[in-house]
């Protein structure tokens, strides 16, 4: 079971605040994720060798040659608030 | 009262000097305007595929062979994650448990002895964006971020808790910068911020096994700094366990201007990475041929220059350590060798009033006027006793401001020695005439007079007179 206090902490490091009900719900609701997911350490993988990727590559790299900029324009569209060519945001100590 | 000792480990990030970003082809040059050296990949914006610079896996694996470590025969990136607008994706792309290079070491000399620093590992990341304030931090309500160095490559190269002293850590710094501007991956300017150092650092009673709880310092921007703020760190930390206390662990920062290192976070609250493997860049297969083609390609490493620059030149080793630490020196030291060949003399002269009008000015090798050729003519004019040594000075300083040939000033300024013995002996008269008292006390047994005497012809002849002629013409006189 994963408990509130840890579900505080993952929501601290994706900076998110929860009330005390979505804390519960969460708790519940990743619990029952992680106990889904546990459900792959019942098959049997003794021959199947480890991996961190699924794609049958290696080895894909570019050369270093310079290409197309992106327009400031373009670059700050999203931007929540802009000044000059800076994106503007909150700060964080 | 307990002896303690410090124990100091450093991990230093090294900019690497491609043209494009490590995942994406946007440029790395400095000083653009912000957020114009940007795209869809280094702004992480979604949906898009980043791909790895050949070039940053190549000086990465050149750097892990010029500090002596094994090569990776498999490597992988992976996400650190972490929350903050100098990072547009919250996640650095980075290595962890599979680093491109590990288990090397490099040499340093600290009074006299030489001791081995172990290399933990060097890995490659993305470096962050820039925040910009106005005033500090500390007074300013919003941030302004410049995504332009996001993406730039870095390596960063972790040393073993090996260093037990500030001077240790500051000649680790400075091999460790020489050794990766010969390789020519980089400019390890730390001014600019091409070279940044953290220091872990920990005391512990002298004796000891275990270590002590160590703290991480952050901010240090120069050798100086580095040095202050691990002497700083050291003292606040014996002062803690004499007075009963405990280190806690936690990030530090230096206040080069303050002179103190203040608490950033502890490590309780400190980050939490989640480190996984990165599923948009596939792992890196090295094989043994590409790390044989890199290695050729390695250039003579300051340790061997060194030993070269004693054998060849019969240099102190003083001398060669000094002129090896910056490969741009010892480049110009051997241009004017050849040239030259009086190799202590040519040190001298680079060491000397080179160096210090160079630091005086704050320049760097390349910005100097005069060039190894010339520097030999004056060296030349020197030997044959076209001026005097203390003319070649004053020739000097006129080269290091204007860049101009030695022969060129030296006719200008009328600055050629005084070796016609006719026109001396003639000045020699004169003086022993107009200095009776001189005379009889050196006759009297009086040998500085002699001195006096010698001063007085110099002097008559601005210093241009051949100081050897002038003593022989005098003692003939007298």
């Amino acid at each position: 079971m994963i408990s509130l206090k840890e579900v505080e902490h993952v929501a601290l490091l994706g900076r998110l605040k929860l009330t005390e009900e979505e804390k519960k719900l969460y708790s519940k609701q990743l619990s029952d994720i992680l106990e889904h997911a546990r459900k792959l350490q019942d098959l049997d993988t003794a021959n199947v060798p480890p991996t961190s990727h699924v794609l049958p590559l290696q080895n894909v790299f570019r050369e270093d040659r310079t290409g197309e900029h992106m327009t400031t324009e373009k670059v700050l569209a999203n931007a929540p608030d802009r000044q000059d060519d800076y994106f503007k945001v909150p700060r964080i100590l | 009262m307990a002896q303690y000792e410090p124990v100091i480990g450093l991990e230093v990030h090294v900019e690497l000097k491609t043209n494009t970003k490590i995942f994406c082809n946007s440029s790395t040059a400095f000083g653009a305007d912000p957020n114009h050296h940007t795209c869809p990949v280094c702004l992480g914006l979604p949906g898009v595929l980043p791909v790895t610079n050949k070039k940053v896996v190549e000086f990465a694996i050149k750097a892990g062979l010029a500090l002596n470590c094994q090569i990776a025969p498999f490597s992988k990136f992976d996400r650190k994650n972490y929350y903050y607008p100098d990072l547009p994706k919250n996640y650095q792309v980075s290595q962890f448990d599979l680093p491109i290079a590990e288990h090397g070491f490099l040499e340093i000399e600290v009074d006299g002895n030489t001791k081995r620093v172990g290399i933990t590992r060097v890995h490659m990341e993305e470096d962050a964006g820039k925040l910009v304030h106005q005033g500090t931090i500390s007074d300013s309500s919003f941030s302004l971020v410049d995504y332009n160095r996001t993406g730039v490559p870095l390596i960063e190269i972790v040393s073993e808790p090996d260093m037990r002293s500030p001077e240790e850590a500051s000649a680790y710094l400075e091999k460790l910068k020489a050794i990766i501007q010969y390789t020519g991956i980089s400019d390890c300017k730390m001014q600019e911020g091409s070279l940044r150092c953290d220091a872990n650092v920990s005391v512990r009673p002298l004796g000891q096994e275990e270590f002590g709880t160590r703290a991480e310092l952050k901010n240090m921007n120069s050798f100086k700094a580095l040095q202050k703020a691990l002497v700083y760190e050291i003292k606040r930390q014996i002062k803690i366990n004499e007075e009963g206390g405990r280190v806690i662990q936690e990030t530090r920062s230096w206040d080069e201007a303050k002179g103190v290192s203040l608490s950033l976070r502890s490590k309780e609250e400190a980050h939490d990475y989640r480190y996984f493997p990165e599923p948009d860049l596939v792992p890196m297969v090295i094989s043994k041929d590409w790390v044989d083609e890199i290695r050729t390609t390695l250039p003579e490493l300051p340790d061997e220059r060194q030993a070269r620059f004693v054998e060849q030149y019969g240099l102190p080793a003083y001398d060669a350590i000094v002129l090896t630490s910056l490969k741009e020196m010892a480049d110009y030291y051997e241009q004017c060798v050849e040239q030259f060949n009086n190799p202590k003399a040519v040190s001298n002269w680079i060491m000397g009033d080179f160096s210090r009008l160079m630091n005086a000015d704050n320049m760097e090798i390349n910005d100097v006027r005069i060039q190894p050729a010339q520097l030999a003519k004056m060296l030349q004019l020197l030997e044959k006793g076209t001026i005097s040594g203390k003319i070649a000075k004053t020739i000097f300083e006129d080269m290091f401001a204007t860049g101009r040939d030695p022969d060129i000033i030296v006719q200008e300024k009328g600055l050629v020695q005084i070796s016609d013995e006719g026109a001396i002996e003639s000045i020699v008269t004169d003086v022993l005439a107009n200095n009776p008292k001189s005379v009889e006390d050196y006759r009297a047994g009086k040998n500085q007079a002699l001195g006096f005497l010698v001063g007085q012809v110099m002097k008559a002849t601005k210093g241009k007179a051949n100081p050897g002629m002038v003593n022989k013409l005098l003692k003939e006189k007298l």
